[in-house]
């Protein structure tokens, strides 16, 4: 992280002229905001910026998007390559910041303040050569839910690696299975060919000791004997203790069949923690969280790091207003609105501390024992390739899960495939 | 219009009155051309001269590199020599097969279908009306939705395609349809079927309306059997309006997309070419590699279509109908 100090009176007459903006509002501007829409997000997102709107006179107008953070990203590629000042302010996938980063402000003195208040490892993934691309508004990573009930019935311990969790999926499957249910499942995840999948198997490969696919340096670091085994035993779950299907699913197929109760485990981010304990959910209060498991004794578990940003577009006609609104959601006040109506993971490190958040979503504390352990996705070191370096490692898993071709194989190509991509160096 | 300069030589003093004609249709004509000239043919020029650049992130810093995103050759530091580029591209080549695999079964498919059906229409029955509009709903769904809709029908643990098919005890356990390479395809042909035969049929229909009932009849008193009719009497005569209903759905077919994105967006087994340019194009912001296999995505229609026209004989202009 580099906080320079460059043009520093220029920023702070900048930084002034903002707290001056806020104070007293001279001139009442509309901020476009664009972001993808899951749950009651359109609804929240009116409420959260409400004290903004107060304080500084200007309007927000919310522009929503699909979920997919695949179209997301597609079009607002499209809209930043032409150059729109439609949209002021944008809210970005924690993988995006190296491949948009041209188009986006640096924050980097706006934000000198908050920024150090943040997890550092997250601002790290925004900061693109020494350019602070976006600030961090909430933060996710995955973590194992298990079914408390069933595993105090057949008397299996929360399991710890993954030959564990597979041995006691069987066990509880089995039972239920006996017991008139011939559709509960051992363990669901996320197996569709997707981004998704990306996350899931970076887990297993990272917490096999196998990697993180290519390594901050920019080495590739797939081909390895560990993720061999990882995937290989992921192999082992298709059709065994996880349906056929689980090929297909992306989170929310998943959090189906964990939701309607046919599921032991499941590996899921922790928006399903909330909405399991809804009303309307069959596993209300008989779930619990954990981290993920290891291969064996002695590795660490992994969790793959998500999380969304906020960036103020290079081309909106109201960059002052639009950094003001940006420092607020990121802010400790807005992260706290979104961590107890939204059960968002704040990345601001005090929050985790906050009594109201603790009584409102007893959940987050503990998420962050998860979060200590979370491992970015290689979008730093792959820059621009990113999008194609995740599609082939995707397609490489799914391969392998889907029974075309070997591990040992599929790797083998991969490697072959991500070598001629990197060429003389990733850029 | 070419019979201008040929008209008669009657007339020294200016233009005749088929010149004048011939202007008047250009003038006419006019906005409509260039219409079509700003909507259709400046785009294809526009990703014509994309294909022979290397634009990526920002698509008009490109260099012109000719062919080199067609036909690369390449050679290792090893000394290998390696054939690159959409010609050399398995992916692109397995994206070829999908999607003509596709359009050929499921053009034969909803040919059939829509003949079928169409011939129920056309018979006289109480209902006629409500039948005809009920059976274009699935056409009248946009494709998007029909894909969502038939994704949650085809889901392998509360799919209701799974609960009937069980409960008729024709399969042992439930299929993931999506997720298996060997039924993705299955699937995507599943709805594409569904969503457009009656869209066949209703142009199969439109041909059997213009079968003279006449000759029905003279069938009928001569005692020919209805199958005999059928092949000898009815397919001869709307033969050029299934030809054309043909073309319209491999047209159609060949660059399928919104379905295979939505149902099975990244499995191997049913990418289609319009899928894995989309993909070079946004996801890999390979502007010019995806302007490449949109380029050949083109070429490959226009041959298709062009074989089909001269093989089948088809009449696209109608004049030896008049």
């Amino acid at each position: 992280m580099s906080f320079g100090y460059r043009a520093k009176a220029m920023r702070a007459t900048a930084i002034a002229a903002v707290l001056a903006a806020v104070g007293a509002p001279v001139m009442a501007e509309e901020i476009t905001y664009v972001s993808g829409a899951v749950g009651k997000a359109v609804e929240n997102f009116a409420a959260l910026v409400k004290p903004w709107e107060e304080a500084t006179g200007n309007t927000v107008k919310m522009v929503p998007m699909p979920a997919s953070t695949t179209d997301q990203f597609a079009q607002y590629r499209l809209w930043l390559s032409a150059g729109t000042s439609d949209i002021d302010l944008y809210q970005t996938d924690v993988i995006w910041a190296p491949q948009l980063a041209d188009h986006f402000v640096d924050l980097t003195e706006a934000a000198k303040d908050l920024a150090p208040t943040h997890f550092p490892s997250i601002i790290e993934s925004q900061t693109v050569n020494g350019k602070l691309v976006a600030l961090p508004i909430f933060t996710d990573a995955p973590a194992l839910y298990y079914r408390k009930d069933l595993l105090d019935k057949y008397g299996v311990a929360v399991p710890k690696t993954w030959d564990e969790l597979t041995a006691a999926a069987k066990t509880v499957m089995d039972g239920e299975r006996a017991a008139g249910n011939p559709d509960f499942w051992g363990f669901v995840w996320q197996g569709n060919a997707y981004e998704g999948l990306t996350c899931d198997a970076l887990e297993w490969v990272k917490s096999f000791g196998g990697g993180q696919i290519v390594e901050p340096d920019g080495t590739i670091s797939i081909n390895n004997e560990k993720a061999v085994k990882a995937l290989e035993t992921a192999k082992g779950w298709v059709g065994t203790i996880s349906p056929e299907g689980v090929l297909s699913y992306q989170e929310e197929e998943s959090r189906g069949v964990w939701q309607a109760g046919n599921a032991a485990f499941m590996r899921n981010w922790p928006y399903a923690y909330g909405l399991g304990n809804g009303d309307d959910s069959k596993v209300k209060g008989l779930f619990g969280v954990t981290t993920l498991p290891v291969g064996a004794e002695g590795d660490t578990s992994a969790a793959t790091l998500g999380g969304w940003n906020v960036a103020v577009s290079k081309y909106s006609k109201h960059q002052e207003a639009a950094i003001s609104l940006a420092l607020y959601l990121a802010g400790p006040e807005a992260q706290k609105q979104r961590a107890i109506n939204e059960s968002n993971l704040p990345t601001i490190i005090s929050l985790y501390d906050d009594p109201d958040i603790a009584a409102a979503q007893p959940i987050i504390p503990q998420w962050k024992d998860v979060f200590l352990n979370a491992v970015p996705r290689p979008s730093a070191p792959t820059l621009s390739h990113y999008n194609e370096v995740s599609s082939l490692f995707w397609s490489a898993v799914h391969d392998t899960l889907s029974g075309n071709g070997s591990a040992a194989d599929n790797l083998a190509k991969l490697e072959a495939d991500l070598t001629d991509l990197k060429g003389d160096g990733w850029k | 219009m070419t019979t201008a300069s040929t008209s008669g030589p009657a007339r020294a003093m200016g233009p005749s009155l088929q010149q004048q004609r011939a202007r008047a249709a250009f003038w006419f004509l006019a906005p409509m051309l260039f219409a079509l000239f700003l909507v259709a043919a400046w785009p294809l020029m526009r990703t014509i001269w994309f294909s022979f650049t290397d634009a990526t992130g920002n698509i008009y810093d490109g260099k012109f590199v000719w062919f080199q995103n067609y036909v690369r050759v390449q050679t290792l530091d090893s000394g290998k020599t390696m054939y690159r580029g959409v010609f050399f591209d398995p992916k692109w080549w397995n994206a070829v097969y999908n999607t003509v695999r596709f359009s050929v079964v499921s053009v034969i498919f909803e040919t059939v279908l829509g003949l079928v059906i169409a011939l129920v229409l056309n018979a006289e029955f109480k209902g006629r009306g409500i039948v005809r509009a009920a059976i274009l709903i699935p056409w009248a769904i946009p494709t998007i939705v029909s894909a969502k809709m038939w994704a949650w029908m085809l889901n392998d643990q509360y799919g209701i395609l799974n609960d009937i098919l069980l409960n008729l005890h024709l399969i042992s356990e439930k299929i993931a349809w999506t997720a298996r390479d060997d039924t993705a395809m299955i699937a995507v042909l599943i709805v594409d079927i569904w969503k457009t035969a009656p869209f066949m049929a209703l142009l199969c229909l439109a041909g059997l309306q213009m079968v003279p009932r006449d000759i029905y009849e003279a069938a009928r008193i001569d005692g020919v059997h209805p199958i005999k009719v059928f092949f000898k009497v009815t397919l001869p005569l709307i033969r050029p309006a299934v030809a054309v209903a043909v073309i319209f759905r491999m047209l159609d077919a060949l660059r399928i997309f919104d379905l295979v994105y939505v149902l099975t967006p990244n499995s191997t087994a049913t990418k289609t070419m319009s899928v894995i340019s989309r993909e070079n194009l946004i996801d890999f912001s390979k502007f010019g590699y995806g302007s490449a296999e949109s380029t050949t995505l083109f070429a490959i229609l226009a041959i298709f279509v062009s074989l089909y026209i001269w093989l089948g004989r088809v009449d696209l202009t109608g004049e030896t109908s008049r």
